[in-house]
């Protein structure tokens, strides 16, 4: 098994907790893994991405070579089509479709979405109205990786077990809310295949 | 043994733990800054009062090292690589004094220039210093170099460096711990004059570091870093240092075809290098960082085998390696995926939504309308955003301090008023004794300091200015009465222009702090004070 995954998204939306969420399933599973994060200057409102991968050998590299990735995994329109270089042919892109406009030439909207919608293997997902609707608009990341679920090779109850190992020291219900929120992505990624 | 899930920092601070320490000392800086972080959240750390006090910069850190190696303990100091170079003086010296207790430097490296100015290549500092460079390929060797590097030190008593590159230190994997090491108890140098570099003792005790180069180069070549790992294809045998090791076994999925030197220790491994030269039709060198082994292969007339790399553009002069770079350097065809649509534009980082900053360099802008452009010097930092639109406000940003200092040959040839803008924990590291040099000729320059109460750049560690700004002032010499106070607020920014529009107009030196908290550091301590309710 070996799965190679780019985690995109803008500075401050939360991919590295859905990198930490698959980090500790892995670890759980006794997989190897390598996560190689942004941190410093770039994080302040640009975009960021993290190359995550999982294996049952040994990982060399700590960045995924081009052409290489099974999945990117997005909180961001805009920013999953960057990735794209990287993306192996057939791989899965999986993304939130709410804009992150911070930028003066950010695309038009409408054109932006036509874009996503004409990639072959794509889930896009609306995850703030999803996470709205449960309740808690900050778990929309986890909504994401919930959507994310069938293509990474672990299963929902490992990565279940990967909130429970991240966030279990900030209460149940935190806990709970958040294995809700990566159930309702995940159904919908099953309606959408 | 327990496995952990760590950054190469991480990894780092948790050896130097397990490996006796009894001091970090340490200024923040990407991608450095982790090491300490860790230790500050360590139990252990605090458990055995291990010092992890951040310091006011980069050469008070490695000065308090040495103090601790004088004294018979463990100590570590970690930078970032432009941090190495505001420690130069007291680095260099300590290989000249020897160490008494181990003595790691961490320098982190960026190429690519991720947060950096530079991308400087540290191991040309271990080089220049004659000590032994360990440059760990992965997270588990960051690990154990930290572990065992102090005993490496004690032995050929000279501190070591230990190089990370910017991928290794954020990026995670799993660690395995070792046996925890005891610290050293006190005791000072058998030589009372050992650390006393009086010309007499200091020519004495670099005849001893020269003495030392063989037994260093022994350790290189013997070292368990250091690798041969043959393969059937000599036409081209390949060098690989640090982590572009992984990159290239990436590419051949553990299997290289080609003969390979891994090296992770320094002075460069010569036996290694030398059987690889005698096998091999020629030679591709893989060094993230400037062409270090790469040059001193090729020699002057490189005139030998052919030595391929950096120099001559089979990779990149500049930018970090990666698994791409280097299967185009060997030939190896990659299938990229899909170009980047047109429709994705670059996102630079900004200042956050609600920064002081912000309202800082509107006010500024507005203040400076009647004069002509080009007069900000202003520093490493947040603020260095300002260069950027929509701000578009600076016109410097060179190193930690110089805003001021800039500011001050500016105007001594003419360009009056002259602005600095500088943050607060800058100002403590190395902007005070610019200051002071403006006191002295009360040059007429304006020295805005933007205080937000924090490291905020890289990611808001204490600062040394906290709540001390103004008396510092004070106490270097700074006129009182033009020593302004302002609170940088959308509200408040006619107030805030009249100050500024003053002090730019007065024919001396001003000092004007703009206090108000970083907006993230706030959102954190109004979380933790809820939490604690």
């Amino acid at each position: 098994m070996k799965i190679d995954i780019i985690l995109a998204g803008v500075g401050g939306q939360g991919i590295l907790t859905i990198a930490a969420v698959i980090g500790m399933a892995a670890v759980d599973k006794n997989l190897y893994l390598k996560q190689a994060e942004v941190h410093g200057m770039s994080q302040r409102g640009g975009d960021v991405q993290s190359n995550l991968r999982l294996s049952d050998k040994p990982i060399y590299s700590d960045l995924i070579t081009k052409g290489c990735a099974d999945i990117i995994i997005s909180v961001e329109p805009m920013e999953a089509l960057r990735y794209l270089p990287y993306l192996k042919k057939g791989g899965y892109v999986i993304t939130n479709i709410v804009q992150f406009n911070n930028i003066v030439n950010y695309p038009n909207e409408d054109e932006l979405n036509a874009r996503i919608k004409a990639l072959p293997n794509r889930i896009a997902i609306n995850a703030d109205q999803i996470a709205k609707d449960l309740g808690n608009t900050r778990a929309s990341n986890i909504v994401v990786l919930g959507a994310a679920v069938p293509f990474l090779g672990l299963s929902i109850k490992e990565l279940e077990g990967g909130i429970k190992s991240l966030f279990g020291s900030k209460g149940d219900d935190v806990v709970e809310m958040n294995i809700t929120a990566l159930h309702a992505g995940y159904e919908f990624a099953k309606s959408e295949m | 043994m327990q496995k952990l899930l760590l950054l190469g920092d991480e990894a780092i601070s948790q050896g130097a733990i397990d490996g006796g320490i009894s001091g970090f000392y340490a200024y923040p800086g990407t991608p450095s800054t982790e090491i300490m972080e860790y230790a500050q959240h360590s139990k252990e750390v605090k458990a055995s009062g291990i010092n992890c006090v951040w310091s006011a910069n980069e050469k008070t850190a490695m000065e308090s090292a040495i103090g601790m190696s004088y004294v018979g303990k463990r100590a570590m100091v970690q930078l970032k690589h432009v941090g190495l170079n505001v420690a130069a003086d007291a680095f260099i010296n300590s290989t000249i004094t020897g160490v008494n207790g181990g003595l790691i430097v961490v320098a982190a490296d960026d190429p690519s220039m991720h947060s950096s100015q530079n991308e400087q290549d540290s191991r040309f500092y271990g080089d220049f210093a004659m000590i032994p460079i360990l440059e760990p390929s992965n997270q588990q060797e960051a690990y154990d170099m930290a572990q065992n590097g102090f005993e490496l030190s004690e032995k050929y008593n000279v501190p070591i460096l230990v190089r990370i590159t910017t991928r290794l230190a954020h990026s995670r994997a799993g660690v395995s711990t070792g046996n925890k090491i005891a610290q050293n108890p006190i005791s000072l140098p058998k030589d009372p004059r050992q650390f006393v570099l009086l010309p007499g003792i200091a020519r004495k005790n670099y005849k001893k570091l020269l003495e030392m180069q063989e037994a260093m180069q022994e350790a290189s070549n013997n070292s368990i870093y250091n690798k041969y790992i043959d393969g059937v294809d000599k036409s081209i045998g390949i060098v690989a240092c640090g982590i572009s090791y992984n990159y290239l076994m990436e590419n051949f999925d553990g299997k290289c075809p080609h003969p390979v030197v891994k090296i992770s220790q320094y002075p460069i491994p010569e036996n290694h290098l030398r059987k690889l030269r005698n096998e091999c039709q020629s030679i591709l060198v893989l060094e993230e960082g400037y062409p270090l082994v790469e040059k001193n292969l090729k020699g002057f007339f490189n005139e030998g085998l052919q030595i391929r790399g950096r120099l001559d553009g089979s990779l990149p002069r500049d930018g970090e390696l990666n698994p791409n770079l280097v299967a185009k350097a060997l030939g190896l065809e990659i299938i990229e995926g899909e170009a980047i649509p047109e429709i994705v534009k670059m996102r630079p980082p900004s200042l956050c939504m609600g920064c002081g900053h912000r309202d800082v360099y509107n006010a500024l802008n507005e203040a400076l309308e009647d004069y002509d452009i080009g007069r900000v010097f202003a520093d490493i930092g947040c603020y260095t955003l300002g260069a950027l639109p929509p701000f578009n406000a600076i016109n410097s940003c060179v190193d930690m301090g110089a805003s001021i200092t800039m500011a001050i040959g500016a105007s001594d040839a003419g360009l009056v008023p002259a602005v600095a803008v500088i943050g607060d924990s800058t100002f403590t590291h190395s902007g005070m004794t610019g200051l002071l040099d403006a006191v002295i000729k009360d040059a007429p320059i304006v020295v805005l300091i933007s205080d937000n109460s924090t490291t905020g750049m890289t990611g808001g560690q204490a600062s040394a200015a906290k709540g001390r700004i103004v008396d510092i002032c004070k106490g270097i010499g700074v006129n009182p009465a033009h020593i302004r106070i302002l609170n940088p607020l959308k509200r408040l920014h006619e107030e805030n222009l009249a100050i500024l529009k003053e002090e730019l107009a007065y024919k001396g030196l001003s000092v004007v702090v703009a206090q108000r908290e970083c907006i993230q550091t706030a959102i954190r301590n109004k979380k933790a004070a809820k939490k604690t309710k």
